[in-house]
């Protein structure tokens, strides 16, 4: 379909492909309309109504963004009827939206609030409706809290729940003055099928839906004098902070995020990317274990494909709706409680510190792993191995709270211990890069050489397709894994829910037999996670990748394996991969949830 | 527009026609094209009230292309005062599966749907038996088509089309983003022709008596007979079938109790029309005062100098903010303003130039809202404020 059309915006001629939107066309020639419920990710709606543009020869206005260019339109973006429309519009949201906005998490960042600064409404003269309702606050879920008081009702988080994601926990109840969003027979978040992931809050245009922050909390421990406060920052952290402090998308921070929370008072900072490095061994030789399991002793009980768990969305998501494929994940558990697990025991004991002294704290481009880090099973070394976890959007308010210059601060390098990592841990960050990390290792455990693929680059897995599928053929194998001979090793990489439900049911029909499977609760992998810096769209996420790929071509150890502190853990602490400590340790299990 | 000054009353709708069969029969037997140029010729437009030509939506269905089609009969009669569909599906409802199996056989349709309002559960097993009568005739000429009733769940927007559509694909009743219409991308994103009962019931007196009988009737503009849903304060209330064209004043003379203040014409979406006003509107679809507007057809409401018009008024936009989908700011925020506002006006609350400021509101709620139930509140919002400006404050 080449076909073009050619219209006239504001009296400027525009030819465009056929099937282009108003919107987009006004782009092209420079002219922004103001959106609300439009967002790039997600279908069009055409609710929120503040896009309506005038058509000529039409008494109606559209909607810019639900209306395809036809041949011969002329358009008008700022008539007089038009602004007056869009004015009385944001005044009908301001009176139904609790526009408390100095306490509001979202001040300074609210898509509303920079509409009716656009617009200036400086009065409210309708009636104000929010007093008129009886809204709640839910605050339940460890991860996300929804204040309908907040809610403008453009269903960006119920299409997100749904397209993205394919969970569906929030979707739209009731008509007319009483339509709301909300969840299934209006329970708390935390009671409902809901995987925490928080594409939702990253899709909201204002406070109604948020992360639960713990900021404060993070702020006591670390002004306690007798508290050792630790803190990792997760890969995908360091690609996506400077969005939040003035550096465009895709700026690689990683040495001013280590100096500005040596700055905030943290006693200890490290790298989450250290036990994504661990990860990959114990979860790497798991695979090989498995796969010796299933084809030498021909053990038809071992679980393959093995799929990895280092997305608390996606465990949670396969709790719920594939329960009788909990099996099939490696146990490892994902590196922020690795890391956590090892802060308690192996640091403590270092570091000769009581690890009841000590506040574990993790920074994560996520939402869902504060619910993990609030699991039940969380606490092998004897305590609650991770004790707050912060969004990158929290950091930033705390770094912004501090009064820290993050342009002119010095790079530093994390502590040691468990601060250093290679490029492989980096690569968590993005979707497939568990998988490119883990055939690193794997290979060459299995053949004694690096994989074959030019820079250690595993292309076929990287890239933002929804799904990929890569096949690798160990040839040659070193002695110990000579029954792997000739044998092609099937992998496929999974992004956003909705994309591993396609997985999972081709897992299911018996249609897919791969062999071990990377999932990917989030769009793009973490670095599009739900804690990440507002807004998020394709091109953000894109940049965000390639800072992601650089940084681990910046690093001069690239293969987790060859980690030096990941090889002096082993030595003096864990002894061996999956060996008992490991056991007692780094792994975990699966709790099975119901679907409603 | 012309008007006829004085009321005509017919009888083609109800009337009994023992002879589907052999009007079906022909009707297949003819060129698609024939029929199509018959229906734009009798200029019959939509009976739900959006007055569309009837023959060129049929048209533009039979000219998409697509592996399946749909013929879709709108029987949720949601407008307030408007019960003459049900009339039809009870008394002849053979004359709208008729008209239903020669859209279908034009378009190339091999089913159709009955979306029957949730209130009418009662009418569903007689319809039943009707269809079941209409699907065995069709065995027999060996035509292949068969209709089904999808009963509504009782919310008056599921009555536009394309919430109607939704609403049938099992997801919440909410209206679609225009363009892409009906007939390219309908129910199930196939082309489907969307009709109105009593459209169809007109379109078995065109098959049958052809077009120029039909053209006949009523006036420019505004051809053939209407059904009239007579409600209010009237000594006779009832359905009635119409020549269009007729003035107001006649109506009034005709079935007005002596004392009749205003009329609603087309239900709450539609106008109001004070007494001083009665000699100059005419009922058709060329000029304001009509069923012009979505989604009634000849709702007509009587109302005498007893009646409160601000109680009018505020009923009419409770019944709205409770109907609308909720979806559009304009429509479900527009709708809480406008019955908070005069309220607020009527108490004191607000100044009465706030009414002004009302009225621009219905205004934008016309130019921005997304379908036909947020664009039409205006309709009587502001036909009642403009004529009964002080009711609304004293």
């Amino acid at each position: 379909m080449s076909k073009k059309v050619n219209l006239i915006i504001n009296g400027l001629p525009v030819e465009v492909q056929h099937g282009t939107t108003i919107l987009d066309a006004a782009k092209e020639l420079g002219i922004t309309i103001p959106t609300l419920c439009f967002h790039k990710d997600l279908c069009v709606a055409g609710n929120c109504r503040v896009c309506v543009v005038e058509v000529a020869g039409q008494r109606r206005l559209s909607a810019a963004c639900a209306t395809p260019c036809d041949e011969g339109m002329e358009i008008l973006t700022n008539s007089l009827k038009v602004r007056s429309s869009r004015k009385h519009i944001i005044e009908l949201l301001l009176s139904e939206h609790n526009a408390d906005c100095t306490k509001c998490y979202r001040n300074g960042n609210c898509e509303l609030q920079e509409i009716s600064s656009e617009y200036k409404i400086m009065t409210q003269d309708f009636i104000e409706l929010v007093p008129f309702k009886h809204y709640s606050i839910d605050a339940y879920s460890p991860s996300i809290m929804k204040d309908d008081s907040k809610c403008i009702r453009c269903q960006r988080c119920v299409r997100t729940c749904s397209e993205l994601q394919g969970v569906n926990a929030l979707t739209v109840a009731h008509k007319g003055d009483k339509m709301k969003i909300t969840t299934f027979f209006e329970k708390s978040m935390r009671d409902v099928v809901c995987t925490n992931c928080g594409q939702c809050v990253n899709h909201c245009p204002t406070g109604a839906l948020v992360e639960k922050n713990y900021i404060e909390d993070v702020w006591d421990a670390i002004a306690n004098p007798k508290k050792h406060v630790v803190v990792q920052t997760a890969p995908a952290v360091r690609v996506g902070l400077g969005e939040e402090l003035g550096f465009p998308p895709g700026s690689r921070v990683t040495g001013k995020l280590v100096a500005a929370l040596k700055r905030l008072g943290f006693d200890s900072v490290l790298d989450t990317d250290f036990s994504a490095d661990l990860t990959i061994v114990e979860e790497g030789t798991e695979l090989l274990t498995r796969l010796k399991k299933a084809l030498v002793d021909k053990d038809d009980t071992v679980k393959l494909p093995m799929a990895t768990s280092c997305s608390p969305g996606w465990i949670k998501y396969i709790e719920h709706m594939y329960p009788e494929y909990l099996g099939h994940l490696s146990t490892c558990k994902s590196p922020q409680q690795m890391f956590g697990a090892l802060v308690k025991t192996y640091y403590a004991k270092a570091r000769n510190l009581d690890p009841a002294d000590i506040v574990s704290v993790s920074i994560m481009p996520c939402t869902a792993k504060k619910f993990e880090a609030w699991r039940p099973e969380m606490h092998d070394s004897g305590y609650r191995d991770v004790d707050y976890v912060l969004t990158t959007r929290e950091l930033a308010i705390l770094i912004k709270q501090a009064g820290l210059d993050f342009d002119k601060l010095e790079e530093a390098r994390y502590d040691r211990l468990m601060g250093d990592s290679t490029g492989a841990g980096v690569i968590f960050g993005a979707t497939g890069g568990v998988m490119e990390a883990a055939l690193r290792t794997a290979y060459e455990i299995v053949t004694g050489r690096e994989v074959p693929f030019k820079n250690l680059d595993i292309m076929p897995v990287r890239g933002m397709e929804g799904i990929r599928e890569a096949v690798i053929k160990i040839e040659n194998p070193v002695k110990e894994w000579a029954f792997l001979d000739g044998v092609e090793l099937k992998c496929a990489v999974a992004h956003g829910l909705v994309n591993a439900k396609k997985v999972m049911d081709a897992v299911k029909s018996g249609k897919a037999d791969y062999h071990f499977i990377e999932f990917m609760a989030c769009p793009g992998g973490c670095l599009g996670g739900g804690g990440q810096p507002i807004p998020t769209n394709p091109e953000i996420r894109q940049k965000r990748m390639n800072a992601i790929y650089a940084e681990d071509k910046s690093m001069k150890v690239r293969k987790s394996h060859e980690n030096p502190e990941i090889i002096k853990l082993y030595k003096d602490f864990l002894k061996e991969p999956l060996g008992e400590k490991s056991h007692q340790l780094l792994h975990t299990k699966y709790t099975k949830r119901d679907r409603f | 527009m012309e008007s006829i000054h004085q009321l005509k009353r017919a009888d083609f709708i109800f009337r009994n026609e023992n002879d589907w069969e052999k009007i079906l029969g022909n009707a297949l037997k003819r060129k698609n094209q024939d029929i199509i140029k018959e229906l734009i010729s009798s200029e019959l437009k939509g009976r739900g009230g959006a007055g569309f030509p009837t023959g060129l939506k049929w048209k533009f269905a039979s000219e998409a292309e697509a592996d399946e089609k749909f013929i879709i009969c709108n029987a949720d009669e949601g407008e307030p005062g408007t019960f003459k569909d049900r009339e039809i599906l009870t008394k002849v409802p053979y004359k709208v599966l008729t008209a239903m199996a020669v859209c279908a056989n034009i378009i190339g349709a091999k089913k159709g749907f009955i979306y029957l309002r949730g209130e009418y559960k009662f009418l569903k097993e007689e319809l039943n038996k009707a269809i079941d009568e209409f699907h065995y005739y069709c065995n027999e000429i060996n035509f292949d088509f068969t209709i089904k009733i999808f009963m509504g769940s009782g919310a008056y927007v599921c009555g536009e089309e394309t919430a109607l559509f939704e609403s049938m694909e099992g997801k919440r009743g909410e209206p679609r983003n225009k363009p892409p219409f009906p007939t390219i991308k309908g129910y199930m994103g196939k082309p489907t022709v969307i009709n109105n009962v009593e459209t169809l019931a007109h379109v078995f007196t065109i098959l049958k008596y052809g077009a120029k009988k039909f053209y006949d009737l009523g006036v420019q503009y505004s051809r053939g007979t209407k059904l009239f849903s007579v409600s209010g304060d009237t000594p006779k209330p009832g359905i009635y079938e119409l020549e269009l064209g007729m003035s107001l004043q006649d109506f009034v003379y005709e079935f007005g109790d002596g004392d009749t203040k205003a009329v609603q014409v087309g239900g709450a979406s539609g106008f109001l029309v004070p007494r001083k006003n009665f000699k100059d509107a005419a009922i058709g679809f060329k000029g304001k005062l009509t069923g012009i507007s979505l989604p009634t057809g000849g709702s007509m409401m009587l109302f005498n100098s007893s009646r409160s018009m601000f109680n009018v008024l505020d009923n009419y936009l409770k019944f709205f903010r409770e109907e609308s989908c909720g979806q559009c700011t304009p429509c479900r925020v527009g709708c809480q303003q406008l019955q908070m506002g005069i309220k607020a006006v009527k108490r004191g609350e607000k100044p009465s130039s706030y009414l002004t400021k009302l009225l621009r509101l219905a205004e934008t709620m016309q130019l921005a809202a997304k379908c036909g139930l947020g664009q039409s509140v205006a309709n009587s919002f502001s036909s009642i404020v403009d004529n009964f400006h002080e009711e609304m404050i004293y």
